[in-house]
Order: C-alpha cells, then structure tokens, then sequence
C-alpha cells in the first residue's frame, strides 16, 4: 500500500515538475477560460444569472479538455508510456498519478476562473458552487484521464477525446448546474459524488487494459 | 465449430423474428383495445417501447462479452462485443425515430425534452458513436480491442447514471408537461405487447448472428487471401 502510494506520488510530482518548468499546460488553460468567459458575457444578451451559471459549466468541462489533451501527450511523443507500462509498479498508479496532476491543475485554473466568473456576471459564486466545481472536478479528471489514454492510441487524438468525452461528462454537467442554480444544492452535491465514485472505480480498475495489450 | 450451424441458427432466428413480429403487430393493430385518451398513436407503444428494450439488450450484451473479453482474453469477443454494441445502436437510432414521431402524433413536436427515454437515448446515441470513433480511429489488433471493451463497459455504466441525470434535469430544466402513466396497460395490451418484444428481440438476435457470421466469414477470407499472396 504504502509503495503504491509512493510510486503516485513519484509519477504525480513528475507531471508536476515538467509543468513548472515547461509551463506549457497551464497558462494556456487559464487564457483559454477567461478569453471563453469573455466572449459568454457578450454571448448573452442580459446578466441573466441562471443562464450565466450554467455556461460556467460549459467553460469548466471545456477548459478540462483542453488540459486532458495535453495530459499524455509527452508520454506518446517520448515513447515514456511503454517504459511506465513496463516498470514494476502497479497500472493504476499511472491513472491516479496522472489524475491528481490534471486535477492539481484544474483546481488552480479554477482558483481564477470563479473569482473571474464572479467579477464578470452580477449572479456571483455560492459555497454551493465552489462545492459542485470540486466534486465535478474529481469526475471529470477520474474519466478524463482514462479516456485521454485511449484517445492518444488512436490516429486522430485531439478530434477524439472530445467525441469520447461530452456523452460522459454530461451527468456532471447536469449535476453541477443543478447544484449551482437550484435552492437545494444538497441532491445535486450528492448525485456528483456519487458520479465520482461510480466512474473512478470503474476507471481505476479498467486504466490497465486502456494502456497494455 | 462447424460452418452451417451458425447460419442454421442465424435462418431460424430470422424466421422466429418474422413470425413474432408479424402476429405482433398484428395483435397491436387489430387486437389489443384502443387506448381512449391517445387513440390509434398510441399503437406505436406496441413497436417503440420494445424496440428501447432491444437496444438495452443489446448494449448490456456487448458490455457483457467486452467483460469476458477482459477476463478470459479470447479474441472472439472483441467481435461479439462490437457486433452488439452496432446492433443496440442501430435500434437505439430507431428508438429515436419511433419516439420522435409519437412525439409529434401525442404532443405536435418532435422532440420533447420531457420525454426522459428520448433524452437518455439521445446520449446513449452519442456515446455510442463515439465508439464507433474510437474503434475506427485505432488500428486492428489486442489494444482496440481492449479500448473498445473498456469503452462499452462504461457505457452500461452511464445508462443508470445518466437517466438519474435526467431526473434530475428535469427539476430544473422544465416541468414535466406530458406523463405516459395515466391508463394501466389491459391483459389484452399486455400480450401483445411481449409479442412484439418477443419479436425484436428475435430480430435482434437474428441480425447478431447473421452480422457476426458475415464478419467471421470476412476474417478468414482475409487470412487465406493473406496466406496465397
């Protein structure tokens, strides 16, 4: 137990590590969430708050795209996958370690996008909000960690993780506007954790046959 | 395995689909009592219900060989497993249709956002061609088949996750206009409706095995044309 959680943590901090010195991933996904939180903004027609939460969303489950189309792509490019298919630790590892890096940085994309959301439409950001974003958060990278392995296997990768992805994530979706514009968060939170467990079991026990043959 | 039994099998169920689905909709049309509060529309009931039930059908069976070809790693089952998954597709496409026109016969729309099995099928519709995606995009061999096992095993998974989406949804997407269970089913209605599941299902099985065996057929082709040159 203890020595998968140390080889997590060694691959985790790896993805972290290339990222502060690369700075590839994150700059863009925070240019890219604000850029699509602007032109939302002028998408609407009134400050209708409702309608604005709900694009957050989109903006969200977006933005995670584009961070998980980027999460394998130093692996496919280096031949790295292999190597870590081959080294003595268990698959999963690979998922979870990946998971954490890609939700470490979501949750920092975020940290600017709700205070920017804020700032933008006058409806503002509730605990309820903050609470759904992170559950959503946790199922969005559970599932989209998984299926960005399989979509850089095929031939058209960044056309496919979006096609394999939508129809997934549109439980999260549906849960997290729920819990941002409905008066009772409570059902939507707890639909959202249940999502997360569901799918990460599912994807935990599934990620090894997504990378050996 | 010999080569006839499949396509004995395959005959059969071909002509057990025909049977049940003619006396089906025969009994749906000319039996079974007209529902007083929709009238003849509500006769589609008798092919789109059974036909959703179909494509569930199919969708478990293609994630159940997707599970058995991670388990036993038999490469048949990446053909079974694929077969299904097309089939429930091809009969979630007609569940579209048949829902879409009782829609506009019921209510004078052709798509209702209340309508929760439509919903649901719309997503399942969309995942499923993302498999096709996926399958397309990945060159034969073990690692498509274990990416589109994978994939048809999340896809049981979100058929129960999703529909309590839609539940969910609806409280604030927006009311729900139309409810379908005013009338209980009568005995009469009750029979001819397993009549007609009795016959997609039929027909389903017939179209597996038919396909699968076409398939199978195309493979070893392929192997003696590879083995000639």
């Amino acid at each position: 137990m203890t020595r998968y959680l140390a080889d997590t943590a060694a691959l985790a901090r790896k993805d972290l590590l290339l990222e502060l010195r690369g700075r590839e991933t994150l700059p863009a996904m925070v240019l890219f969430v604000v850029s699509m939180l602007v032109a939302f903004r002028f998408a609407l027609t009134d400050d209708g708050s409702d309608a604005a939460r709900g694009l957050l969303w989109v903006a969200i489950v977006f933005t995670a795209l584009l961070g998980l189309g980027r999460a394998f792509v130093a692996e496919r490019e280096q031949g790295l996958l292999d190597g870590l298919v081959l080294a003595p630790c268990d698959r999963s590892a690979i998922w979870l370690a990946k998971l954490l890096a890609t939700l470490a940085f979501l949750v920092l994309v975020e940290l600017i996008a709700l205070p920017a959301f804020a700032l933008f439409f006058s409806g503002g950001v509730d605990v309820g909000t903050v609470l759904a974003v992170g559950l959503a958060d946790v199922g969005i990278c559970a599932v989209g960690t998984l299926l960005a392995a399989m979509a850089v296997a095929g031939r058209a990768r960044e056309l496919l993780l979006p096609l394999l992805f939508l129809p997934l994530a549109l439980p999260i979706v549906v849960g997290g506007v729920g819990a941002t514009v409905a008066e009772d968060a409570g059902r939507y939170l707890g639909f959202l954790g249940l999502y997360d467990l569901i799918f990460a079991i599912l994807a935990w026990a599934t990620f090894e046959y997504v990378v050996t043959e | 395995m010999s080569t006839s039994s499949p396509n004995s099998r395959g005959l059969t169920l071909s002509l057990a689909a025909v049977c049940l689905l003619g006396g089906g909709v025969a009994l749906a049309l000319l039996w079974a009592p007209e529902d007083l509060d929709q009238g003849i529309s509500q006769r589609i009931f008798y092919i789109h219900v059974p036909i959703a039930l179909t494509a569930y059908a199919c969708f478990g069976w293609g994630a159940w060989k997707a599970l058995r070809l991670l388990w036993t790693r038999q490469e048949r089952y990446d053909l079974e497993s694929y077969t299904a998954v097309h089939q429930g597709t091809i009969f979630g496409l007609l569940t579209l249709v048949t829902g879409s026109i009782w829609a506009r016969a019921s209510w004078g729309v052709w798509w209702s956002w209340g309508e929760r099995q439509l919903v649901l099928f719309l997503i399942l519709f969309l995942f499923y061609s993302a498999y096709f995606m996926l399958r397309f995009s990945v060159d034969e061999g073990p690692a498509r088949a274990n990416l589109s096992a994978v994939y048809a095993l999340f896809g049981v998974v979100l058929i129960p996750v999703s529909f309590l989406a839609i539940r969910l949804a609806e409280n604030f997407i927006h009311p729900v206009v139309f409810t379908r269970d005013g009338p209980q089913m009568s005995g009469e209605m009750f029979a001819a409706f397993l009549v007609c599941l009795a016959g997609t299902l039929a027909l389903a099985a017939a179209l597996y095995t038919n396909e699968l065996t076409g398939k199978r057929l195309d493979g070893r082709l392929r192997e003696l044309r590879e083995l000639l040159q």
